[in-house]
C-alpha cells in the first residue's frame, strides 16, 4: 500500500533497463519500496539493473517484456499482478528512434510507434485493469513534451508521444473515481543514454530530476507533471505560435 | 436481487480515506442494518476481503480496504439497554459517543473514557481501545468494557469477555479479529454536565514535565496543549488543562446551569469549506496561533467551569475540521516512551521544533498503566500528538527518523493514527504482535479482515 505520502511498497517499471525508470526505482526504494519487479527485454542491462536495486535492499524480480509484443502483455504482467498488489506501475520504456534515418525507412519509424504508443496502449490497458481490481495504485506514464507539439526535428518521435500522452489523460479520466491514480509526466530534454550524442536544448533535465518530480507529484496527486516544471508556462506559450513562426524556431 | 430481499447489505463502490484524507483507495461501501446483514456481508465478502468502519475518525488507513469491502457500522446505531443504578449501557456497536453522551448525561452517567472527539463509534473505540485524559487514571476504552459480540470470519458471533485471549486480540485490533457488533460498558457517574478546569502555563519543556509528574495524580483528566514552534529557552512552553467533572454545589447559587445542571449542549460553528487552498496552515500563520494561544492562555487559574465539549471536544465544534489542511491532507504522528526515557521525548521535541513542523495540534499527556489488549497502544510514559500538513517536503523521512528515536527508547507509535510507518518497525513497538498474528492466522485462515492498514504494515 502507499502511505500517505503517496510512496509505493511495490514497484512495477515496465522498460526495467530505463535511466528515469531506474533513478524512480531507486529514489523510491531508499523512501519506501520493497518489492520492484523489472519487466524488460532479458539483457545483461537489465540484471545489473536489477542487482542495483537490490544492493539498496529491495527485493528485485525481473520479468520478460517486450512493448513490440503485445500479445505477450496481458498473460506476462498478469503473472506479475498474481503474485501480489502493485502500487505502482511506471510506463517507462520508449525509443527515440533517428529521425534522418527514420524518414527514410518508414518501417522503422513505425517501430518507434509502435514502442511508444501501441505498446503503452495494450501494457497500459492491461496494468490499468489490474490496479483497478485493488482498488488502488498509480500508473505512471513517462510522456515528453515532444508530444505537446510536433517540431521538425523530431516529429516521429514526437507523435508517437503525443498519441501516448492522449491516451493517458483520457486514461485517467476514465480511471477517475476507482482509486486508480494515473500521472502523466512530460520532462523536457533528459540527458541520459538515450540522448547521448544528442545536441542539448534549452531546459534540459536529469533522470534523477525527473524521479524527484515524480515523487512529489505521487505526494500530491498530481494527474500532470512537467520537468522542469517551468517547462508548463513555456510549452502554453510554444503551443499558441504561428506556424510560419514555429517552423522557424531553432528548437 | 429483489429490492426488499434482508438478507443482504445495500453497498456502493466509493473512494474512502481517513480523517487525515491522505492515500484514498476505493472499496464496496456495504452498510449493514442488523446484525443478520452483518453476517451476511462478512460471509459475502470477496477475495480482497473487509473490514468494519465506524464515524471515519482513525486518521490513517485503518478503515479502508482498497478493492474489498468496507462495512460501514453505522446501521447498528442501538442503544438497548441502560442501567441506570448499576451505570453500564449495552449498545451496537456502530453509537457513537456523541449519542451516548446525549442518552446518558441526563440520567447523570458519562461514558468512561472519550477521545478528543465525540465523533467515533463504540465498536470504533474497541477496536482502536481509544485512550483520553483519563488514561493515567482510568487507561483505555477497553478496560471499561464488560463483554461484547463479536463476528468472526466464520460468520458466528462470539461473546467475549475481558480476559480471554480474543477479547484482548480485539482490544486495539483495529477491526482484523472480526467486526464488533455490540458490547456492554461501564459507565462513569457525574453530577453535571459540566467541568471544573485547572489551567495554567508550562514556560518550557522541562516546566511542563515537572508540572504534571507532580500534580497529575490529583486529577481526573490531564493534558497539555504544546507549542512545537517555540525555539530555544520557551521550547516546549504549554498549556496545561486539567480538570474532573463539576460536583453539583461547584454550580454558582442562581446560575441557569442549576436548573438543568446535566443538560447537554455541545454547540456547532458553520462547517469547514469543502476547498481550502494549500499551505493556508504554514510555519508563520500556525506560529502566530500558537503564540496567541499560548498568550491567551491564563498563567495560574482555577475552578473555571467548561462545557464538556469546550474540555474534551474543541474541535467537533467545526465540522469537517480536517478540511483545513486542503486536498492533500495532513498526518498525524502519535508516539509514547516509557518513564525514565525523558530524554528521547526532549529530542523529538527539539527536531520537531528546530525543523519547524507547523503543528497547531499538539498536545503531550501521561499515560498510566499499560491495558491489556495485545496491540493496545498506551504504555506508561508520554505520548506526545501532532499533526502536520501531508505536503511538507521531506517530511516522510523526517517521521522516519523521529521512528527510529522513537524506537531506540523502547516506545511505540499510534497505529490508529498512522498513515506511514515503515513495516519493519512494528514488530520491535508491539512485542506480541507474533501473538497476535498467531491468532489471526488461526481464526481467520481466509483472511477475511483485511483493510490498507494490515496490508501496509503486514499486520
Amino acid at each position: 500500500m502507499k502511505d500517505a505520502f503517496g510512496t509505493p511498497q511495490s514497484l512495477l517499471v515496465l522498460g526495467g533497463a530505463s535511466e528515469i525508470g531506474l533513478a524512480t526505482a531507486r529514489r523510491l526504494v531508499v523512501r519506501r519500496t520493497r518489492t520492484v519487479w523489472l519487466a524488460g527485454r532479458p539483457s545483461p542491462a537489465l540484471d545489473e539493473a536489477a542487482a542495483g536495486l537490490r544492493d539498496l535492499g529491495a527485493d528485485v524480480r525481473t520479468t520478460a517484456f517486450d512493448a513490440l509484443d503485445p500479445e505477450s502483455h496481458e498473460e506476462g504482467l498478469g503473472k506479475v499482478f498474481a503474485e501480489g498488489d502493485i502500487d505502482m506501475v511506471l510506463l517507462a520504456f520508449g525509443v527515440l528512434g533517428d529521425q534522418a534515418r527514420d524518414e527514410d525507412e518508414p518501417l522503422s519509424a513505425v517501430r518507434v510507434a509502435q514502442t511508444n504508443y501501441t505498446g503503452a496502449i495494450s501494457s497500459g490497458l492491461v496494468c490499468a485493469r489490474a490496479l483497478q481490481t485493488q482498488g488502488h495504485g498509480s500508473l505512471v506514464v513517462l510522456s515528453s513534451v515532444a508530444g505537446e507539439r510536433a517540431r521538425r526535428s523530431n516529429f516521429i518521435y514526437g507523435s508517437s508521444k503525443a498519441g501516448l500522452d492522449a491516451f493517458t489523460q483520457g486514461l485517467g479520466d476514465a480511471l477517475h473515481g476507482t482509486g486508480v491514480h494515473v500521472m502523466v509526466v512530460r520532462p523536457g530534454f533528459v540527458r541520459s543514454k538515450m540522448t547521448a550524442g544528442l545536441e542539448e536544448a534549452p531546459m534540459s533535465t536529469t533522470p534523477d530530476a525527473v524521479a524527484a518530480a515524480i515523487e512529489t507529484g505521487l505526494r500530491r496527486r498530481s494527474e500532470t507533471v512537467w520537468v522542469p516544471g517551468k517547462l508548463r508556462v513555456v510549452m502554453s506559450a510554444l503551443r499558441h505560435v504561428p506556424r510560419p513562426l514555429f517552423r522557424r524556431l531553432p528548437i | 436481487m429483489p429490492a426488499d430481499s434482508p438478507s443482504v447489505a445495500p453497498f456502493e463502490a466509493v473512494s474512502v480515506s481517513g480523517w487525515g484524507r491522505t492515500a484514498p483507495t476505493t472499496a464496496r461501501l456495504v452498510r449493514p442494518r442488523t446484525q443478520e446483514e452483518a453476517a451476511a456481508a462478512v460471509l459475502g465478502c470477496g477475495e480482497r476481503g473487509g473490514i468494519a468502519r465506524g464515524l471515519g475518525r482513525a486518521y490513517g488507513d485503518a478503515a479502508q480496504n482498497a478493492g474489498g469491502d468496507v462495512f460501514d457500522m453505522t446501521g447498528l446505531d442501538r442503544v438497548h439497554t441502560i442501567d441506570a443504578d448499576a451505570g453500564t449501557v449495552v449498545c451496537d456497536a456502530g453509537v457513537s459517543l456523541h449519542h451516548l453522551m446525549e442518552v446518558l448525561l441526563p440520567l447523570g452517567w458519562f461514558v468512561p473514557v472519550t477521545p478528543g472527539t465525540r465523533y467515533v463509534t463504540v465498536g470504533g473505540a474497541i477496536g482502536a481501545d481509544i485512550h483520553g485524559k483519563n488514561h493515567h487514571g482510568s487507561g483505555a476504552f477497553a478496560r471499561h468494557v464488560l463483554a461484547m459480540d463479536l463476528l468472526t470470519a466464520d460468520g458466528a458471533v462470539r461473546t467475549l469477555v475481558p480476559g480471554t485471549p480474543l477479547f484482548d486480540a480485539t482490544a486495539g485490533g483495529m477491526g482484523l479479529t472480526g467486526v464488533i457488533l455490540s458490547a456492554t460498558v461501564r459507565l462513569q457517574p457525574v453530577e453535571t454536565s459540566l467541568m471544573s478546569v485547572d489551567t495554567e502555563r508550562a514556560t518550557d519543556l522541562d516546566d511542563l514535565m515537572a508540572r504534571l509528574t507532580a500534580t497529575d495524580h490529583r486529577y481526573r483528566y490531564s493534558v497539555a496543549w504544546i507549542d512545537l514552534l517555540a525555539r530555544g529557552a520557551a521550547m516546549g512552553r504549554s498549556v496545561l488543562t486539567r480538570g474532573d467533572h463539576a460536583p453539583l454545589d461547584a454550580l454558582p447559587a442562581r446560575a441557569r446551569a442549576r436548573r438543568a445542571p446535566l443538560a447537554f449542549r455541545p454547540g456547532q460553528l458553520p462547517a469547514a469549506p469543502s476547498f481550502v487552498p494549500e499551505g493556508l496552515l504554514g510555519r508563520r500563520s500556525v506560529g502566530l496561533f500558537n503564540e496567541l494561544w499560548y498568550r491567551k492562555a491564563p498563567r495560574w487559574r482555577t475552578g473555571e467551569l467548561q462545557k464538556i465539549s469546550t474540555f474534551f471536544h474543541p474541535l467537533d465544534g467545526v465540522p469537517h475540521w480536517n478540511r483545513v489542511y486542503g486536498r492533500g491532507g495532513f498526518v498525524q504522528y502519535q508516539f509514547v516512551v516509557g518513564y525514565g526515557k525523558e530524554e528521547a521525548l526532549r529530542r523529538v521535541v527539539r527536531r520537531i521544533s528546530e525543523r519547524g513542523c507547523p503543528s497547531f495540534l499538539a498536545v503531550l499527556k501521561r499515560f498510566g498503566d499499560a491495558d491489556p489488549g495485545w496491540l493496545s497502544f498506551p504504555m506508561p510514559g508520554w505520548t506526545l500528538a501532532l499533526d502536520i500538513p501531508a505536503n511538507l517536503p521531506g517530511l516522510g523521512a523526517f517521521l522516519d527518523e523521529l521512528d527510529e528515536e522513537v524506537a531506540a527508547a523502547d516506545g511505540r507509535v499510534y497505529l490508529a493514527k498512522d498513515s506511514r510507518l515503515r513495516p519493519e518497525m512494528l514488530a520491535g513497538m508491539y512485542p506480541r504482535l507474533d501473538d497476535f498474528r498467531a491468532l489471526r492466522a488461526e481464526l481467520d485462515p481466509r483472511g477475511v479482515f483485511r483493510s490498507d492498514l494490515s496490508r501496509r504494515l503486514a499486520l
